[in-house]
């Protein structure tokens, strides 16, 4: 049966590195892209002998990622070992949380195609990050060697496990840009996909439509972007289906994802099927968080999407669309409101992000952070614009140079000359010019053909490269035109 | 009450890499079945008022401050690594060949 006749459940992990300055259990730093193993200590080297000592930042971050996911946070709660072996695992053992994880139970709101939609989210807890391995071969299967760098070993992380409340790929796409966007918010992750700072395994089961039961799901890893999460999971969906309809089971084990051949693949490792013999860790002591502790920190959280989403809409008066674009983006709504700050009209600060400024961004491949022009210069533009000191074209050249420069409006319109000309003798002599020049569009006007008109707005506009006030290069124009006929 | 036999000693060896005779093997499962039936006791005990323990050290919130303080030198790093390349931990094949 075709795949519309399956339900499909989905259910993510997400790991989301914190943005601590040191490792979970020890003081090395955290910093990304430095020598290998540069990083590494006899605690992140897992030597024997040592002891790991907890980060009280990581605690502090994992317990604002849990508030700002609307969860319960644990006073009490713990550490425990799962004992695996893999090379990128220095100890044979990761620390986590098994039993008492920090944040049980939360939720995380979205839309999809405009339906709101609410995902459980079961647990959050702290873990340490393992190494990296760069495999001798294109793949690992085909790897003889691997070689491992341990810089990322200890980093903290939180698991954020979802219930399997997704019900298509798309939705756990979205899903996951909602947790980058909140994780953003709450400044505790800087969740960059594609430098690893945020991961997700995702588990996927079919059951035909009206059924109760799961089906039997497979987990899909090495996802690295939030387009690779849906194509994966479309993929599985229907490699799934295939597998049902020609009465065949789904087998419960782990693919990997192969974006570049689209398709998800079946991974055996040495490894004995999950056996992680997780006991209570030994080297840590539990920790222990007073409600006061606890709500300090929900206090300290900045506005998160939804409430900014909402007081964009109700306040700013924003339309849904703008109000969504901007708050999808936390380093563009910080922008936008640093503009409002000195400039009060929002949704012309809005249309000028959306406009231009996403346009230069894109175009560049840039970050909003690495954005040269200051919010108060973009603002102070926008007051020549209504002061009529510069037209909207014109604006959009000086934004330009603005972007290129970083230098403030009025020093761009000093330099190049842009001030518009609002002199009305001066715009009489262009359009005296440009009726000169122009005899046959002209007397096509006086015949009645009104619509060259445009053309000879177009012309004094050109004439007067862009500076000319186009309000009155059109009244200007109409004026001497009509004293011709 | 013996419950361990043979076969979960081999897959708890397994599990924990460890390689065992077949003499080690028959001494682990008498061992190991001594050390459940000794703990066996501790069932007898009322815990109905005691609270599970997670550490048996009477101590809570050990933290450090989050400060970066020195890593290891490269030289340092590799003195007990057994391969070594090109400043990384080199370290045999991962996944089973088909």
């Amino acid at each position: 049966m075709p795949l519309e006749d399956y339900t499909i459940v989905i259910g993510l992990e997400v790991h989301a590195e914190l943005m601590t300055k040191t490792k979970l259990f020890c003081s090395c730093s955290t910093s990304f892209g430095n020598e290998a193993n540069s990083q590494v200590c006899p605690i992140c080297l897992g030597l024997p002998g040592t002891l790991p000592v907890l980060n009280e930042k990581a605690v502090e971050f994992a317990v604002k990622a849990g508030s700002a996911l609307n969860c319960e946070i644990a006073n009490f709660s713990k550490f425990d070992r799962k004992n695996y072996f893999y090379p990128d695992l220095t100890k044979a053992y990761q620390i986590s949380q098994y039993e008492m994880p920090i944040c049980r139970y939360g939720q995380v709101e979205f839309f999809v195609n405009g339906v709101k939609k609410v995902v459980g989210i079961n647990r959050v807890h702290m873990e340490e990050e393992a190494g990296k391995s760069v495999h001798s071969g294109a793949t690992i299967t085909d790897s003889e060697f691997s070689l491992e760098d341990y810089n990322r070993c200890g980093i903290p992380l939180i698991e954020i496990v979802s219930e399997p409340d997704m019900r298509s790929p798309e939705e756990a796409r979205i899903y996951m840009e909602t947790l980058r966007n909140i994780l953003r918010y709450a400044n505790v992750s800087d969740c960059k996909m594609e430098e690893g700072s945020l991961r997700c395994d995702a588990n996927i089961s079919l059951m035909p439509k009206g059924a109760t039961k799961f089906g039997t799901r497979s987990e899909i890893k090495n996802m690295n972007s939030f387009k690779a999460v849906q194509k994966a999971l479309e993929y599985e969906a229907l490699r799934q289906a295939e597998l049902l309809d020609a009465g065949k089971k789904v087998v419960q084990e782990t693919r990997t994802w192969d974006d570049s051949a689209g398709i998800t693949m079946s991974m055996r490792s040495k490894e004995e099927a999950h056996d992680y013999r997780y006991f209570p860790e030994p080297d840590l002591v539990p920790i222990v968080l007073t409600d006061e502790y606890i709500q300090n920190l929900k206090d300290s959280l900045p506005e998160l999407p939804v409430a900014k989403l909402n007081r964009y809409l109700n306040e700013l008066e924003l339309p849904p669309y703008d109000a969504e674009l901007i708050t999808a983006n936390k380093d563009l709504a910080d922008y936008f409101e640093a503009v409002l700050e000195y400039y009060k009209d929002a949704k012309v600060v809005s249309n000028w992000l959306m406009g231009e400024f996403m346009r230069l961004i894109n175009e560049q491949g840039l970050e909003i952070d690495q954005v040269k022009v200051k919010p108060k210069d973009l603002a102070a533009m926008f007051t020549l614009q209504d002061k009529g000191v510069i037209s909207s074209k014109i604006a959009k050249t000086v934004f330009e140079d603005m972007f290129k420069t970083g230098k403030d409006p009025d020093a761009v319109v000093k330099e190049k000359g842009l001030v518009q000309i609002s002199d009305v003798s001066e715009i009489e002599n262009i359009v005296q010019d440009v009726i000169k020049n122009n005899p046959a569009p002209v007397s096509q006007y006086l015949e009645g053909k009104e619509k060259v008109l445009g053309f000879l707005v177009g012309q004094v506009m050109k004439f007067s490269h862009g500076k000319a006030n186009p309000q009155m290069a059109n009244e200007y124009l109409k004026k001497a035109l009509d004293k011709l006929k | 009450m013996s419950v361990i036999d043979k076969k979960t000693v081999e897959h708890i060896a397994n599990l924990a890499r460890l390689y065992l005779t077949e003499d080690e093997k028959e001494e682990m499962t008498v061992s190991l079945n001594k050390i459940l039936d000794f703990e066996q006791q501790l069932a007898e005990i009322d815990t109905e008022n005691v609270k599970p323990m997670a550490q048996a050290v009477p101590l809570e919130n050990v933290m450090r401050e989050d400060k970066v303080k020195g890593s290891l030198s490269i030289r340092e790093v590799f003195l007990n690594a057994p391969d070594e390349a090109e400043g990384f931990f080199k370290v045999p094949r991962i996944i089973e060949k088909d």
